[in-house]
Formats: structure tokens, C-alpha cells, sequence
């Protein structure tokens, strides 16, 4: 057996399959949905927690995570927050787009192979417009 | 689902005996968070700053606080379904299936539990 085994190829795996775009949008709601379960989350405990403790505290969160004031490693963290707050927002409407996608495949509707590509990219373009018309208006107000 | 018996189909337990329960479950919280998630961006968005004064008289309010209570329950109960179902995925040996089963059973718990602390104490808090 463990001659037969040598030279065979193990399950194939992501190297082996053409990429389409289902596949890329399954990968993507997994992604960013443990993105946001971990990261999204842990930040959302410490911005409430912050808020919670008092000024100085919601200060200290502000300036590791947007601010950046005391310089130092507070203008690298700043600047991750920042990439990091935006990543978030994207991979929430990812997550939501491709979710909705979900309901729309668990009544058995869209799996035909034209329709299912077509909403498979119509959920990344959600994805990336709605990450920037959000921050747009955030920081165009 | 079972596709033994037609009894079996009915119950809808399956092999590991909980049927379909963490699929809608699943559903159900997604349905939640499609409601909840926009509204906390919505609200973030349209605040005219976000300075600790502004802020924390937001988070207060019932509304808010309320809102906030369920984002602790329900993120944290959909996000432990999603990542429980990753692991189960990936990790095949017994040690990590232990480490998996605390990490996936006691920190969604415990996340929840401190937001929900953090915004009873904003809400009842004063100012």
C-alpha cells in the first residue's frame, strides 16, 4: 500500500482546481466572516469597553487604533487601525452580500452556471463599492 | 437529514442527532446581524463626531443600548456557529479538537458576557 501511495497525488486541494468565481466568493464568505469573528469582535469589545471605562480609556482607544497623537508605535498602530477598520467594513459587506447569496441558494434558486457566476462577482462588486461609498461619506461629511 | 427510514426523514436528525438545528440557527442569527450591524454603522456614520461625549450619550440611549445588547448575543452566537464549523474543517487531531471545543465554548461566552457588562454599564452608568 505504501507503495502505491508514493507517487500519487493526495486530495486535490486549491492548487489543482480552475479558479471560478463561486469558489473565490465561498472562500471570501469564509474568510471574512472569521476576519470578523475575530478581529471585528475583539475590537468591538475593546471600543465598548473603552467607552464603558471612561474619557481616558476611550482616548487610549482612539489613539492606538485612529489617532496616532503620541507618536512612536502609536503612528504604526494608527495607520493598521486604519487598514484594519476599512478591511472590516469590506469584509462585512462581503460577508453580507455573499450571505444573501446563501439565502438565495438555500431556496434552490441560482445555481444555474451563467447565474451563479453573475451573482458570485455582483457580490465582490457590492463588496468593494459599498467599502467606498461608505467611507466616503464618513470622511467626505 | 436522515435518508433511512421515512420517520427518520421526518425527525430530521441524522447521524450526529441534532438535525438541522445549527444550519437555521445559522440563518437565523444572519437575519439578526442583517439588521443589527447596519444599524451600528448607520448610527457610527451619521454621528456628528466621535469624541467620548458624543459617543458614550449615544451608546445611553435605550435604543442604542438595546441594539448594542443584541449585537453582543447575536455576533457572538453567529460568529461561534461560523468558526466552530471552520474548525471542524481543519483540525482533525484529538488535541486540537479539545483546544477547539474550550476555545469555541468559553470565549464567545465570556466576549458576549464583558459587551453586554460594558454597555449596562454606559446605559446605567450616569455620565
Amino acid at each position: 500500500m505504501a507503495q502505491a501511495r508514493s507517487n500519487r497525488p493526495l486530495s486535490p486541494h486549491l492548487q489543482i482546481w480552475r479558479w471560478g468565481p463561486a469558489m473565490l466568493v465561498s472562500i471570501l464568505h469564509r474568510v471574512t466572516g472569521n476576519g470578523l469573528a475575530f478581529v471585528g469582535l475583539g475590537l468591538l469589545l475593546w471600543w465598548i469597553g473603552a467607552i464603558a471605562s471612561g474619557a481616558a480609556a476611550y482616548q487610549t482607544f482612539l489613539d492606538w487604533v485612529w489617532l496616532g497623537t503620541d507618536g512612536g508605535l502609536q503612528v504604526v498602530t494608527a495607520l493598521l487601525g486604519k487598514i484594519v477598520l476599512v478591511g472590516l467594513t469590506w469584509a462585512f459587506f462581503q460577508h453580507m452580500a455573499s450571505g444573501l447569496r446563501h439565502f438565495v441558494l438555500d431556496i434552490g434558486a441560482g445555481y444555474e452556471l451563467d447565474a451563479n457566476a453573475r451573482w458570485s462577482w455582483f457580490t465582490i462588486l457590492f463588496g468593494v463599492t459599498a467599502t467606498a461609498v461608505f467611507w466616503a461619506f464618513v470622511l467626505l461629511r | 437529514m436522515g435518508n433511512g427510514t421515512s420517520i427518520g426523514r421526518v425527525r430530521g436528525l441524522g447521524s450526529s442527532h441534532h438535525g438541522s438545528h445549527h444550519w437555521l440557527a445559522q440563518r437565523l442569527s444572519a437575519v439578526g446581524n442583517l439588521i443589527l450591524i447596519p444599524f451600528l454603522m448607520i448610527s457610527l456614520a451619521l454621528m456628528p463626531g466621535h469624541d467620548y461625549a458624543t459617543v458614550h450619550a449615544w451608546a445611553a440611549k435605550p435604543l442604542p443600548s438595546i441594539a448594542l445588547i443584541l449585537i453582543m448575543i447575536n455576533t457572538f452566537w453567529h460568529a461561534r456557529m461560523g468558526v466552530q464549523i471552520m474548525l471542524e474543517d481543519y483540525v482533525h487531531e484529538n488535541g486540537g479538537k479539545i483546544a477547539a471545543w474550550l476555545l469555541v465554548n468559553i470565549l464567545p461566552f465570556a466576549g458576549a458576557a464583558y459587551g453586554i457588562l460594558s454597555v449596562i454599564r454606559i446605559a446605567l452608568g450616569g455620565a
